[in-house]
């Protein structure tokens, strides 16, 4: 095949090539790239955020998606060329990235104080204000089922999800030992309070895997928070672990049969992080404080079920943005009914057993 | 011959240099250009293939973190023999090395560093560092009391490991196995192996997409080599429709096509060939892979098949059969072996690009259709031990050199015809 072109051909591509690069330079200064997890929990994130951020600033706002995890931050910030500026990050990997110097520092005492005048740090939940972070919500793992497979009795209890015999058909599980494996030792009877001393010892990861083995033959793997609700509304799994924020925007907004199961639910946070070096950190700060002010944490509590870092949006949160009549209040990780057997995912734990617990995990799996 | 040289360079060109002169002068131009106009793809190809490539590999070897952040616990540690704990004087060089690592930031990388080795340092670290500054001297219960791993022959034994800048610590990681604490290379207890199997897969899963593609895509180009040109442009839209459409869709399609509520199984229970309660599971497994791979490779088999069987006159056919060879035979003796350099071509094109696959085992692999490369990814984006993946990915390239050689050596690397 031979490709003919001729110079002005050449010249005009040449010429685009170098126009869209100075175009991409130029609007650097007035744009701010935000990224996070894409799908339902993202949407909530443009209307209760980026949409009113930048019509009080004028600031474009690219969103993009990741999911999860330090690498492209680390690639970014060795390789000095930073081009994400905010990014939603999950409290463990902020723990290490502020560690190892892959995150900005967080002066908080730009936050301001609540709507009812208490300081920011009373009114922040306790755990969630960290040196190099700020959390928005606090979301939760949870299993849920399709309610239309199970006609009789339905699941309850986190021991009902490893129950194969009184609730026979296929489980989803993340393909990640974080929290599958809180969950199988809680299933086994161990109380929250002492999953994470259990699995520091081998005795503990070996018990949690032995409940895994025993439904290890029917068992279909996600990873990506979107894959659960599709799993369920192809009938591929019967239940499975899930975000829970995913879970209600697939019944509420879908109309899907989904039910969660809040017993035994493994709660963490989702904090914004400015990469280290990040080309836009003064807007990135700006848009940092906006957004985790009481009303825009409201705000986005009335498009997704994850519950405000902020203990003054609490009152605030309204009812389902696209349904007046639904109360949003029930549908949090942290109502009381929801939170009565409830564990908080340890961060300082799974930064110091990921590496092993995962080598394990993995060589379990291909077994 | 020296009568002759002495004539050229007793000529000279119009304006008075010496011939021979004149003449090496025009052949160095020329070269010159030839150079010139090659240089741009070398720039190219060596700064974004070569270049990066042998910067990840030097990862897989190169280990600066403890040599550079702890020379003082390095030197302590220098004469140690792993027997005891070490004496007191480690312990305070130990003390000093941290609270100068936390000052120049470095105390979590190193963290995570040693975390990679023995589960529980990451905590022992940062929380040392953290309180390093304090102490005063003697050091050793005092860091004891501060996190009990210090009183731990293997926290020690560890650092040491690690304390040279080059080491080949994460291939013996790739390859299942590990230094003890006397630095000798034993296996790594069942539960942790994984990289061996996962190899070993790897190589077995390329080698069925591989054999199922060359069974699949020879009758496939024959047919389209042998048929008139109207038809088989026709066919050929039909190889090359799937190979213009993204992987990610072919991928996803197999999912809604293979999956248990999906369409194969649908329309199996529909004729009572399977009951509703049997399903069979298609997806999420390594057949799942296989299939899906297949399908995805299947140009990359037909096409040098296909121009190496277009090039093939079928008047050697009809000549053999006119000399008596039965149809078999002539097809096995004369039409087969020229097929050879396209086979040849196409099982290479395919393993080498079924050996670093990464995607469709990624989406559709479930638990036992994972592959190597899903390893690397994962060191890559989640763990982030950039060796360790810098080390997996090197051996699978040695793997492929070797697979190469063995193949010229057999074939002949002459003979192969992309096109």
């Amino acid at each position: 095949m031979t490709i003919k072109m001729n110079f002005k051909t050449f010249a005009a591509a040449g010429a685009l090539l170098v126009g869209t690069m100075a175009f991409g330079a130029a609007q650097a200064a007035e744009s701010l790239t935000v990224v996070s997890w894409g799908g339902a929990y993202t949407k909530s994130q443009v209307e209760a955020y980026h949409k009113p951020f930048t019509k009080k600033t004028g600031i474009e706002i690219k969103s993009e998606n990741y999911n999860g995890g330090l690498a492209e931050i680390k690639a970014q910030v060795e390789a000095k060329n930073v081009t994400w500026d905010i990014v939603d990050l999950e409290l463990s990997d902020v723990v290490r990235g502020c560690d190892e110097g892959l995150l900005e520092k967080i002066d908080l005492s730009k936050l301001p104080a609540g709507s009812d005048g208490k300081a920011a740090k009373d009114d922040f939940l306790p755990g969630t204000l960290h040196d190099c972070a700020v959390a928005t919500i606090v979301w939760t793992t949870i299993y849920a089922y399709d309610s239309s497979k199970f006609k009789g009795a339905k699941p309850t209890t986190i021991a009902d999800f490893f129950d194969i015999k009184k609730f026979p058909g296929k489980r989803g599980l993340r393909k990640n030992p974080k929290v599958t494996l809180e969950f199988a030792l809680m299933a086994d009877g161990v109380a929250p309070g002492d999953v994470y001393k259990t699995l520091a010892t081998k005795a503990g990861q070996d018990r949690a895997l032995k409940v895994l083995d025993t439904i290890k033959g029917s068992t279909v793997w996600w990873e990506a928070g979107a894959q659960p609700p599709q799993l369920l509304a192809d009938g591929e799994v019967v239940m499975t672990t899930a975000y829970n924020g995913r879970i209600f925007n697939a019944a509420a907004a879908e109309g899907k049969p989904f039910e969660i199961v809040w017993d035994g639910q493994v709660w963490d946070l989702d904090l914004w992080g400015i990469p280290k070096g990040a080309k836009n950190k003064k807007a990135a700060m700006d848009f940092l404080v906006f957004s985790t002010t009481t009303e825009q944490l409201a705000a986005q509590a009335s498009w997704i079920s994850y519950g405000p870092a902020r203990k003054s949006s609490i009152p605030k949160i309204g009812s389902y943005a696209t349904k007046p009549d639904m109360k949003m209040g029930p549908h949090m990780p942290t109502a009381p009914a929801n939170f009565k057997k409830a564990l908080q995912n340890s961060p300082s734990f799974w930064a110091d057993y990921q590496d092993e617990l995962n080598q394990k995990f993995n060589a379990w799996l291909t077994k | 011959m020296t009568n002759a040289a002495n004539a050229i360079a007793g000529l000279e060109t119009a304006d008075g240099t010496p011939l021979k002169a004149a003449l090496a002068r025009a052949l160095r131009r020329k070269r010159m250009r030839a150079v010139l106009l090659v240089m741009p793809l070398f720039i190219f190809v060596f700064l974004t293939f070569l270049y990066p490539i042998g910067l990840m590999l030097f990862r897989s070897i190169d280990n600066p973190l403890v040599s550079e952040h702890m020379p003082r616990t390095v030197a302590a540690l220098k004469d140690w023999t792993a027997d005891d704990l070490p004496g007191e004087a480690a312990f305070a060089a130990l003390t000093q090395d941290l609270e100068d690592a936390r000052k120049s930031g470095a105390a979590g990388r190193l963290a995570t560093n040693l975390n990679y080795q023995t589960g529980g340092l990451r905590s022992t670290i940062t929380r040392t560092a953290r309180q390093a500054g304090k102490l005063e001297a003697p050091f050793k219960e005092k860091l004891i009391e501060i996190s009990p791993a210090w009183g731990n022959i293997e926290t020690w034994a560890t650092i040491k490991l690690l304390s040279d800048r080059f080491s080949m610590v994460q291939y013996a990681a790739a390859l299942d196995r590990k230094y003890d604490i006397h630095q000798n290379v034993v296996p790594l207890p069942e539960d942790q192996q994984i990289y061996v199997t996962l190899f070993m897969r790897t190589l077995w899963m390329s080698i069925v997409v591989t054999v199922s593609c060359l069974l699949l895509g020879f009758p496939i180009a024959y047919m389209l080599a042998s048929l008139p040109l109207k038809h088989s442009n026709l066919l050929m839209i039909l190889v090359l429709l799937p190979f213009w459409t993204s992987l990610l869709v072919r991928t996803t399609s197999w999912i809604v096509l293979l999956q248990t509520q999906g369409v194969l199984n649908d329309l199996m229970v529909f004729f009572h060939i399977i009951n509703d309660a049997g399903r069979v599971q298609l997806i999420f497994n390594a057949t799942g892979t296989v299939i899906a791979m297949t399908q995805i490779l299947l140009p990359f088999m037909v096409l040098p098949l296909y121009s190496v069987m277009k090039t093939i006159s079928p008047t050697y056919m009809r000549a053999a059969q006119s000399l008596g060879a039965h149809r078999f035979l002539a097809y096995g003796r004369v039409y087969l072996p020229q097929t050879l350099p396209g086979i040849g071509a196409g099982c290479l094109l395919v393993f080498i690009l079924a050996i670093g696959y990464y995607i469709t085992p990624a989406l559709v692999g479930g638990q036992d259709g994972q592959m190597i490369s899903n390893m690397i990814a994962f060191h890559m984006q989640k763990s982030l031990n950039w060796g360790l993946a810098a080390a997996l990915g090197g051996i699978l390239l040695v793997g492929v050199i070797i697979l190469y050689w063995v193949y010229n050596k057999i074939v002949g690397v002459e003979r192969l015809k992309l096109g």
